[in-house]
């Protein structure tokens, strides 16, 4: 059968996307209509922990204050929407200029430094854009602010279905994973790998590697944005903790559990954590002290996540 | 602007930036010599805030208080080294920040376990609950003044231990070269534990310090640990020294950036703007001071040599 | 005579109170192939740090073809006309070999901010990429993931990389450092075929090599230039014979 011959990449995406298309008319079949709002979530995150395997994946950028860009993108809806303005094009336009700006901003400050310092500052950024939304008590500070309206696409979409809101996060899904898939393979996805292979090497073979990390650092800023304006449509909120830096160990964590450097990985770590998450909570108050220890042992013995151990399991199997 | 005032609040961005340094330096310490990003550095503190407070509601007794969070915090410490740090000093940093992440959701959790989820009650001790004259007509805490007493102390020793002594000789030459030092007979695993061990329980003491003045809570850890990262960042990773000035600057500015940052900035612009920006820049100062330092020294004010 | 392709003048580099680089001044003719030789902490990987913009010079300039490229970053020598091979092989392990020599024909084919078309199957990158492979022998090896070449592969593939910049001066630092003889004589062997189509700089320990390929070596000791000419001339010379030679190692 021709399955065989597919990577098994290739056919993780397909049946990835292929169960992610059938969950609102499953939930309709099953009544568990909720399940529809569930995994728009989920997607959500998957698009912001995709953007994050961009830099992270394929060009060795631990960004520790990625959730920033998630805060950013739902508050540009959220602070539109509080003076009324509903237009969607105009959310999701301020949501990707914004999050732009501050991701090449971030981005020239922190790419001057590597290693563990790189990750200390991107965490402060976020920190610093998280200590800003609460000290903004005109648009709720530390409680948040409530949005009394979807984002108004000029009347094609109506987001007040959750079906259409659904399909929407689900057709941008897809569109950056094809964008994902699309740049790896460019001649500036190649610098970006290059540069976490050797960057060193990089340079001396007359590659200004800067101006094309910073650039991949926006695209990856952008993509998480939008993921906020999605987020803020999703929960009709906006409050500081979306950007709250557990957040963004949480998106990490979402991106390593599912396999990093490989794009359908950190949509299928981002499924694995927010339901392993949500089953664990269903069992008890103190889930966190099971889903610590759970992620200690990803880390110390799960090499390349769920996505690296099935591509053992199927390489073993055609071996055997 | 009373001139008291400023020299309290002056003498409180001490006290802070001194409890800075006894998480900073342990957490320097371990980068430096080990390698180690451990962001669960921030549960020693906490800890050592719950084991003594807890204690002396039990004992009444402050030095048993002490003696009990200082020695929970550096029992748990070692503990956690021997069962998942030793496996981690040969991971990549990214490794390192996820698996102590985890352990910080462990490590809130069992807390609110074991104590619940309302904040723990500390209480300044007996001898230290009233004002000391730092200078005629000038009350302070004495409680605080012990904070930056004890502190200093700290450091001294901390210094002495460290340029003085033959197991100070061991952690400098461990952390210059760990290889070698392991070849010379030097029973590297046994160092890297015991300098763990010292590290969470210099978190742990100013846990215990903090919990009168600040809440103990699950999750208090966080928030220090956050601007203890910023503190060995600014200093530079691996150096006490640099720990040492980092954290005075950091707690300095901080305070001092809470108290008058509002006030100054309500002789230049209306009240109600001064009560937004105000409180907002000063949450941001610290994150400003930071990213200024590294865009100018990329590695701290006083990196340590490379091996 | 015709203006040096190289021209390094007087320069000088000193950490704390030891001096690197004390005064070394050399020229290098197109299409010449130079060696540099010298006892180890002689100051060469200094020396070769500040030719290719690792390292500033405290005193003293670096000419190319004319042009002064002493303060230019690593990244703009490149594009000035400088290569370098590493002494400690420097590839790109997680790609194929292909894609590292491709890579390298990308680095001087105008700017990278292309985000669609896809790098692997672009022939103005492959067509020249497989042509250098061709030229040093890897080209049976082009699929083959870098990292499980042997070591004499590697060491090839380190100079493909940089031959595929299209450089005016190659910089060779100890290409045969770590071969056995085998390699070393296809090495060898390899370096003549290049000779005269780029001007070459070596910097190695392998005395038979030197001897056998350069036209003229300049001798390193402790940072300074003790002796500078044709092999026969370094060959003769006493004060080299004494420092580094040793009367007994002369080919």
């Amino acid at each position: 059968m021709r399955w065989r011959n597919l990577s098994p990449r290739a056919l993780a995406t397909v049946a990835v996307l292929a169960g992610l298309a059938i969950v609102p008319p499953l939930a309709l079949l099953t009544g568990a209509t909720f399940y529809i709002d569930v995994f728009t979530r989920i997607m959500i995150f998957g698009i912001a922990a995709l953007s994050l395997d961009l830099i992270l994946g394929y060009g060795g950028m631990v960004s520790f204050g990625h959730a920033a860009y998630l805060g950013i993108g739902a508050y540009a809806v959220g602070i539109l929407a509080f003076y009324g303005i509903h237009d969607g094009f105009l959310q999701f336009g301020t949501a990707i200029l914004a999050s732009a700006l501050a991701a090449l901003f971030i981005g020239f400050v922190s790419l001057r430094t590597s290693g563990v310092y790189f990750i200390m500052i991107t965490l402060a950024f976020a920190q610093m854009i998280y200590f800003l939304s609460v000290s903004l008590n005109t648009y709720g500070g530390d409680n948040g602010l409530n949005i009394d309206r979807h984002s108004d696409f000029a009347g094609l979409l109506d987001l007040d279905h959750a079906n259409t809101l659904y399909y929407l996060v689900f057709a941008i899904l897809v569109f950056c994973l094809c964008l994902g898939r699309r740049l790896v393979d460019s001649r500036f996805g190649m610098v970006i790998r290059g540069a976490r292979s050797n960057e060193r090497r990089m340079s001396a073979i007359g590659f200004p590697v800067l101006r094309y990390k910073l650039t991949a650092f926006a695209i990856a800023g952008v993509m998480c944005g939008v993921a906020g304006a999605l987020l803020a449509n999703q929960q009709l909120f906006v409050a500081p903790a979306i950007m709250e830096w557990t957040r963004s160990g949480e998106i990490l964590m979402m991106v390593i559990l599912g396999g990093m450097g490989t794009l359908i990985g950190p949509i299928v770590g981002a499924v694995a954590f927010l339901a392993l998450e949500t089953v664990l909570a269903d069992l008890t108050e103190h889930w966190q002290i099971i889903m610590g220890p759970i992620l200690v042992l990803v880390v110390l013995f799960g090499r390349g996540g769920i996505f690296g151990l099935l591509s053992r399991w199927r390489f073993a199997r055609h071996r055997g | 602007m009373d001139p008291i005032l400023v020299l309290a609040q002056a003498l409180n961005g001490l006290q802070f930036g001194i409890m800075l340094f006894l998480m900073a330096a342990g957490l320097t310490l371990v980068f430096g010599i080990m390698n180690l990003i451990n962001l669960a550095h921030g549960s020693f503190y906490m800890v050592g805030a719950y084991v003594a407070a807890a204690t002396f509601q039990a004992t009444k007794s402050f030095l048993l208080a002490v003696i009990g969070g200082t020695g929970a915090g550096a029992a748990v410490g070692i503990l956690v080294e021997v069962v998942v740090f030793r496996r981690l000093y040969a991971r990549d940093h990214l490794d390192q920040v996820l698996a102590t992440f985890g352990l910080i959701l462990f490590f809130n959790e069992a807390v609110r376990m074991i104590w619940g989820s309302t904040a723990l009650y500390a209480t300044v001790p007996h001898f230290l609950a009233g004002q000391v004259d730092i200078l005629p007509g000038v009350p302070y805490p004495a409680y605080r003044l012990a904070i930056i007493v004890v502190g200093l102390v700290v450091a001294a020793l901390l210094y002495l231990v460290i340029t003085h002594t033959r197991i100070g000789m061991l952690i400098r030459a461990g952390a210059s070269n760990r290889v070698m030092a392991g070849a010379l007979g030097v029973n590297v695993r046994l160092l890297y534990t015991l300098v763990f061990g010292l590290g969470a329980g210099l978190a742990a003491l100013a846990g215990l310090m903090a919990g009168p003045i600040f809440t103990v809570e699950s999750g208090m850890g966080e928030h220090v640990l956050i601007l203890t990262f910023v503190v060995i960042v600014i200093g530079g990773i691996g150096s006490i020294r640099g720990a040492f000035v980092a954290a005075l600057l950091v707690g300095f500015v901080d305070t001092m950036g809470r108290a008058f940052l509002r006030p100054l900035l309500a002789t230049v612009m209306t009240a109600s703007a001064a009560d937004d920006a105000g409180p907002a820049l000063a949450s941001v100062l610290i994150y400003l001071l930071m990213a200024t330092v590294l865009f100018v020294r990329p590695r701290g004010l006083f990196p340590p040599r490379t091996r | 005579m015709a203006e040096p392709l190289l021209s390094v003048t007087e320069l000088f580099k000193h950490f704390g109170g030891v001096v690197a680089t004390d005064n070394v001044s050399l020229s290098i003719a197109e299409g010449e192939l130079h060696a540099i030789i010298g006892p180890n902490g002689a100051g060469k990987t200094t020396l070769i740090a500040q030719l290719m913009g690792e390292l500033r010079p405290d005193h003293g300039s670096i000419r190319l073809g004319g042009g002064d490229v002493t303060w230019l970053p690593s990244h703009r020598r490149s594009r000035s006309g400088m290569g370098r091979s590493f002494q400690i092989t420097s590839i790109f392990p997680d790609f194929t070999v292909l894609e590292n020599v491709a890579l390298a024909v990308q680095a001087h084919a105008g700017h990278s901010f292309r985000f669609w078309r896809s790098a692997r199957t672009d022939p103005a990158l492959q067509e020249p990429a497989r042509a250098i492979l061709e030229r040093v022998g890897l080209a049976i090896r082009a699929d083959v993931p870098a990292a499980v070449l042997a070591h004499g592969e590697k060491r090839l593939l380190e100079i493909a990389i940089a031959l595929a910049t299209r450089p005016r001066l190659l910089l060779l630092d100890e290409p045969m450092a770590g071969m056995g003889p085998e390699d070393a004589a296809r090495m060898v062997a390899f370096l003549k075929r290049l000779k005269g189509a780029v001007t070459l700089l070596l910097v190695e320990h392998d005395m038979d090599a030197v001897f056998a390929l350069a036209d003229r070596i300049t001798v390193l000791v402790y940072g300074r230039v003790i002796a500078s000419g044709p092999p026969e001339m370094i060959r003769a010379d006493t004060d080299v014979r004494k420092a580094y030679l040793g009367d007994d190692e002369v080919p």
